[in-house]
């Protein structure tokens, strides 16, 4: 399978550390590859290679400079390009993730509504509506950077970031949306919160989801939110 | 478990930290762990604890203590004037406790992080796989979080020393600090200021914690038409993220994706003096090349056997 968008470009990245990259932008393909090379990387090809961090369009491998060179790393990374299609990747799947919009939970729908000239109960049903893919988590423990979000639905963050937004809690920020797993400050504008804990450490799969899986935000009432948080927490 | 420690005062940031968390950067989890891990894993070597036991990391100000069993403890790292039961004691060297004592880790004179190893380790849960906290992340240590009056703290099961241990040399940790760092990962946006970067002095601002330090100084504008932010990609401790503005940030330990550009990146091996820089200080940033950091870091490796030979007596 053909899934090169531009020629792999390898960036020291520090002296144990290296970052590949393998497109530009928010693209499908590049970041199925990316997944696909942090598959092929954890089922340890050299036992140099300490970790993998995958993002959008790039892949951070992290190594020890006393088992294998940055070249011969390189070099490693290119050849594992050719056995892409042989990757044991599991197959994507497409999380539910129940969500409570509007109200206590959603204190910015009425904004976002406006700011796209539609009513609160059409941002509910076009927020639900997609299938958003995970491109990548990080910045904070089970935090998703997803794509997909309709353009009829973006808003401006928050002048001024909140001090807590409670875990749980959707948002949209410009083009993007997400959930954030943890209570945190936070600048982007609330629409709604789920009950679930996405990330809980004490778990034995901490995470609901993987890089390459797509979530589906499901709309519940306010009684179906207090019942799945109550299943949730014990 | 046995009970260890009673923290009576705990000092600013006080954290439980061991060498940090490997294995948890698909879901978002840095690796947390010791900023100056030369110091915690001489302090564990001290006390004839393997290198990975979890220690008190203490920050500025030291913690004021209950001792709560018989065990051997050593403080390392920043200069913080301990006193054991009233009295001055040494630092880099083997102290022996006994229940009632009283254990006082002052404020730093020299440096901003100082470490406490105990027999046998802090004991406290572990959380996918390290006994780190990450703060940011409200997980590890105690239940995610610094050090509170009345907590009470577990040490696991260790064998006493039967001759006490000390480092018969210990590093001092100057206000100007020399780190050397590779170009990159996005140099490439800061041509026509990389040379300004590694020339000038920064000074560390009071905007510094676990997960970076906010440093001032020049300017490092990007070059005309380079992007102001990027898409995520993957972030190591030691990334000196440029934002908007143009002073920069020095990356510690918490965090694994982020969207800034990094004009430098300090080498692995120099990353505990940043985790000893105080607000104050001055950073000049030494370009190396790759293999002269990778060749440091094979002399590094050989600097801790060697350490951790001489003191296991």
């Amino acid at each position: 399978m053909d899934m090169a968008a531009m020629n792999t470009e390898f960036r020291i990245c520090g002296d144990r550390s290296l970052l590949a990259v393998y497109g530009r932008g928010v693209d499908l393909e590049v970041n199925e590859k990316v997944r696909r090379m942090t598959a092929l990387l954890t089922g340890h090809p050299h036992h140099g290679i300490e970790a993998v961090i995958g993002s959008y369009c790039t892949l951070a491998v992290h190594y020890n400079p006393m088992q294998i060179g940055f070249q011969e790393l390189a070099d490693l990374l290119l050849n594992l390009e050719s056995s892409l299609g042989k990757a044991a990747v599991p197959e994507a799947r497409t999380i539910d993730i129940p969500v409570c919009y509007g109200g206590e939970f959603g204190p910015d729908i009425d904004f976002v509504a406006e700011h796209n000239a539609m009513s609160a109960d059409e941002v509910i049903a076009r927020h639900s509506a997609a299938d958003y893919r995970i491109y990548a988590i990080g910045f904070a423990p089970g935090f998703c950077y997803l794509g997909g979000l309709d353009p009829r639905l973006h808003a401006p963050r928050l002048d001024t970031p909140r001090l807590k937004v409670v875990a749980g809690s959707v948002g949209i920020a410009g083009s993007q949306t997400g959930v954030y797993p943890l209570a945190s400050p936070g600048g982007w504008r609330l629409i709604g919160r789920t009950p679930l804990r996405l990330f809980a450490p004490e778990r034995k799969r901490p995470l609901l989801y993987e890089p390459g899986d797509s979530i589906r935000f499901r709309p519940v009432s306010e009684d179906e939110f207090h019942h799945l948080h109550h299943l949730d927490g014990l | 478990m046995i009970t260890a420690l009673r923290i009576i005062s705990p000092g600013p940031c006080t954290t439980v930290q061991d060498l940090g968390r490997f294995g948890a950067y698909h879901m978002g989890v840095p690796a947390s762990g010791m900023l100056d891990d030369y110091a915690g894993q001489v302090a564990n070597w001290l006390v004839g604890n393997p290198a990975n036991c979890a220690t008190l990391e203490m920050s500025m100000i030291g913690a004021r203590m209950e001792i709560l069993t018989e065990a051997d403890i050593a403080v390392t790292g920043a200069a913080m004037k301990p006193q054991h039961n009233g009295r001055p004691c040494r630092q880099w060297t083997s102290i022996r406790v006994q229940p009632g004592d009283i254990l006082e880790i002052g404020a730093s004179d020299n440096g901003c992080r100082a470490y406490l190893a105990i027999t046998g380790g802090i004991e406290v849960p572990q959380v996918l796989g390290s006994r780190s906290t990450y703060l940011g992340g409200l997980l590890g240590g105690m239940n995610g979080r610094m050090l509170a009056a009345g907590d009470i703290l577990g040490r696991g099961a260790g064998t006493l020393l039967r001759i006490p241990r000390n480092l018969p040399w210990f590093p001092l940790y100057p206000e100007n600090i020399i780190v050397r760092a590779i170009a990159g990962p996005h140099e490439g946006f800061f041509q026509d200021h990389l040379s300004q970067f590694f020339s000038a002095p920064f000074e560390v601002t009071a905007q510094c914690n676990r997960m970076g330090i906010r440093l001032a100084g020049p300017t490092i504008d990007r070059d005309a038409g380079a992007p102001e932010s990027i898409l995520s990609e993957p972030i190591i401790p030691g990334s000196v993220q440029v934002p908007a503005g143009g002073q920069p940030i020095v990356l510690l330990k918490e965090q694994t994706i982020g969207g800034y550009t990094s004009i430098a990146t300090v080498v692995s091996t120099d990353i505990w003096r940043m985790g000893q820089a105080l607000p104050g200080d001055r950073v000049h940033f030494v370009q190396i090349s790759l293999l002269e950091a990778q060749g440091l870091y094979l002399e590094w490796v050989g600097f801790l056997a060697a350490t951790k030979a001489l003191l296991a007596n």
